[in-house]
């Protein structure tokens, strides 16, 4: 289950959705993995502005990968026109993530340059790492916990499982 | 704005126009249908240019080709007059380039004589370049209609110049029998790329399906570039437990590995297990919707079964507290209970309200019963535009597909959705599913069970016994 996932799921029991604790679920005992894949600009233009940034970093944060800036980028942020190389002079816009202080503790950064889907935008390095985060991290094993009733959610050969017990429905 | 001609393939015939259309929409085209009958398989559309032209067909499983009309006309002789009157002007353009000229003929055949004798006719194109049958610049066909009813010859013709191919390999390439992982109730590919299309599937955009099975919806969202995510109550189907509809196949297979064989396995989120009523998607309206469709093939509880969690009759304490102290053992399984199907459509419904971004479709399956006596309900949702309903028919029973848009706040009229919650009954899966009912009872029974509504009682007692012996 890609990271990008958790930023849609709450907790499954009715009285918990009106708490905002049960959003975002608690990532416990997790075991991540990350497969490479090709990065698709066009969707994380637009999947962007409908992530709830501050619990992203929450999760972010529990997971002990590296933080995201405070501020969600622009969706312009993401792609710059292109230039033929590669990028990392918007290092001086707050909204840019810096490959120098965020070293990726799971595995070394792509180093093919991803095909971008309009010819004339080329992903910045925020896109990149956006994508490896949300779209190339994924969670393999471990539970996700409501911070509202405390239910624990077991995540199986990346597959979660919301089915309530018996006595919770 | 200049005329096209679609050759459409003759079956699903109700699908065809929503998928031109929808076609269209994604590509922000404006498409006027000029001719269109659900007889032909030859439509006329208007589009603005080639490129719009390419970029509807593209998409299309439902058609072979369009083609830039070049003439028409019921006989030879006025095809002929047309082609030199509407298209003289571009033959020049074509005069060297390697081509392809054809005949496709409908309800009809021509030997290869009469073939070669119908292509010589047109020697007056001038088209000398080289004939080449492989990869030709240029593309010509003579499409001949023949009718319904047996005749001396075609009922009209065209000659037109071929722009683009349509989409339809892909029903080829998605085929369920060369799918590594399916199950009893996976959708026909032609049927699944289909309602992926009519729902707007495309590049970066969000798909979901509730009761994805073993992803064949989600699959063909993604064939068109979608990123999609999916679940189910039944975690087998997602995960694969090594066992296989399929005969003599073993081994795990999964849903990820069906993504895998297609090579789209970058846009699959994941799968995970839920049950639509106890959803762990969030639903909250003030941050907004987040899914740009939805598109899923409910169960209709007859050869998956129709059900949600819960138990039948309410757990005593004792009961709860069994639950309570097991549940996280290995092999416990949440006790689950038949659910009604109309409470089932209007709670997709509700979700998608609660899920959708404005302009975002829902298409979803629903089955009914082919009785002329009986009008078709469709649920509906006063945040839901009806978008299009294409039907599949069976002999007794038929199924549809509905399409919904969600319309924006501001579409939404005023007090629309101070509707009270409606109850739905708990009991057995055939009180809670009239279309399961009659689908076991044959469809045969419907004028009986309808005289007989007063000495309901008769009825009821024919449970486990199909409507056929019932009454001897």
């Amino acid at each position: 289950m890609k990271l990008l996932t958790l930023n849609f799921l709450t907790c499954a029991l009715k009285p918990c959705k009106a708490s905002p604790l049960s959003f975002p679920l608690h990532p416990r005992d997790a075991e991540l993995e990350i497969v490479e894949s090709e990065l698709n600009l066009s969707f994380l233009r637009n999947i962007l502005p409908r992530l709830a940034w501050e619990e992203l970093r929450g999760v972010v944060r529990e997971l002990g990968l590296p933080d995201l800036p405070e501020i969600m980028p622009e969706a312009e942020a993401l792609g710059k026109a292109s230039s033929g190389k590669k990028t990392n002079e918007n290092a001086a816009n707050e909204n840019t993530i810096t490959t120098t202080t965020d070293e990726d503790e799971l595995s070394p950064k792509p180093e093919v340059q991803p095909e971008a889907e309009e010819p004339d935008l080329e992903p910045t390095q925020t896109a990149l790492d956006l994508h490896r985060l949300l779209l190339e991290t994924s969670l393999r094993a471990g539970s996700l916990v409501c911070g509202n009733c405390g239910h624990a959610y077991k995540v199986k050969e990346g597959v979660a499982n919301f089915l309530l017990p018996g006595h919770l429905v | 704005m200049p005329d096209y001609l679609v050759r459409m393939v003759q079956v699903h015939e109700s699908f065809r126009k929503a998928e031109l259309q929808a076609s269209a929409d994604v590509n922000g085209v404006k498409v006027e249908f000029v001719k269109y009958h659900e007889d032909s398989p030859f439509c006329i559309v208007r589009l603005p240019s080639d490129a719009a032209a390419r970029s509807v067909i593209s998409r299309s499983i439902l058609s072979h080709s369009i083609c830039e009309i070049w003439g028409q006309g019921p006989t030879y002789d006025a095809l002929h007059v047309s082609t030199k009157e509407s298209s003289s002007s571009k033959w020049p353009q074509y005069a060297q380039a390697p081509f392809r000229f054809t005949l496709d003929s409908y309800r009809g055949s021509r030997t290869a004589e009469e073939q070669t004798a119908i292509v010589n006719s047109f020697s007056y194109l001038g088209l000398s370049g080289p004939a080449r049958m492989k990869t030709p610049e240029a593309s010509f066909r003579v499409f001949e209609d023949y009718g319904a009813v047996q005749s001396d010859g075609p009922r009209y013709l065209y000659l037109g110049r071929l722009i683009a191919s349509s989409g339809r390999q892909a029903k080829t390439t998605y085929d369920l029998k060369k799918r590594h992982y399916i199950s009893t109730t996976s959708m026909d590919a032609e049927l699944a790329l289909l309602t992926a299309n009519i729902a707007l599937a495309a590049p970066g955009k969000l798909f979901y399906d509730p009761f994805m099975g073993t992803g064949g919806f989600p699959l063909a969202c993604a064939h068109f570039g979608a990123v999609v995510c999916g679940s189910d109550i039944d975690g087998r189907s997602i995960r694969g437990t090594g066992g296989s509809a399929r005969r003599g196949q073993v081994g795990k297979k999964d849903v990820e590995l069906n993504f895998k064989q297609y090579g789209l396995e970058s846009r699959y989120l994941g799968g995970f297990v839920s049950d639509l009523t106890n959803t762990p998607l969030r639903l909250s309206t003030a941050r907004g919707g987040y899914l740009d469709g939805i598109i899923c093939d409910p169960p209709y509880g007859i050869r998956e079964g129709l059900k949600v969690l819960g138990s039948r009759a309410t757990l005593d304490d004792t009961e709860r507290a069994t639950h309570r102290d097991r549940y996280q053992e290995a092999g416990y399984i949440p006790p689950k209970r038949p659910y009604s199907f109309t409470a089932l459509l209007d709670d997709i419904l509700a979700f998608s309200v609660a899920t959708l971004v404005e302009n975002g479709r829902l298409s979803m399956w629903m089955p009914t019963a082919n009785d002329a006596d009986v009008e078709l309900v469709i649920p509906t949702h006063p945040c839901l535009e009806i978008v299009s309903v294409c039907v599949q028919e069976f002999n007794k029973w038929s199924r549809r597909l509905l399409t919904y848009r969600r319309r924006a706040a501001a579409e939404v009229p005023l007090g629309a959705l101070e509707t009270g919650s409606r109850d739905y009954e708990r009991g057995r899966a055939d009180d809670l599913n009239a279309f399961r009912k009659r689908y076991f009872e044959g469809f045969k029974e419907f004028e009986e069970v309808e005289l007989g509504a007063g000495r309901s009682g008769e009825v009821d007692d024919t449970k486990g016994i199909s409507g056929r012996w019932r009454k001897k």
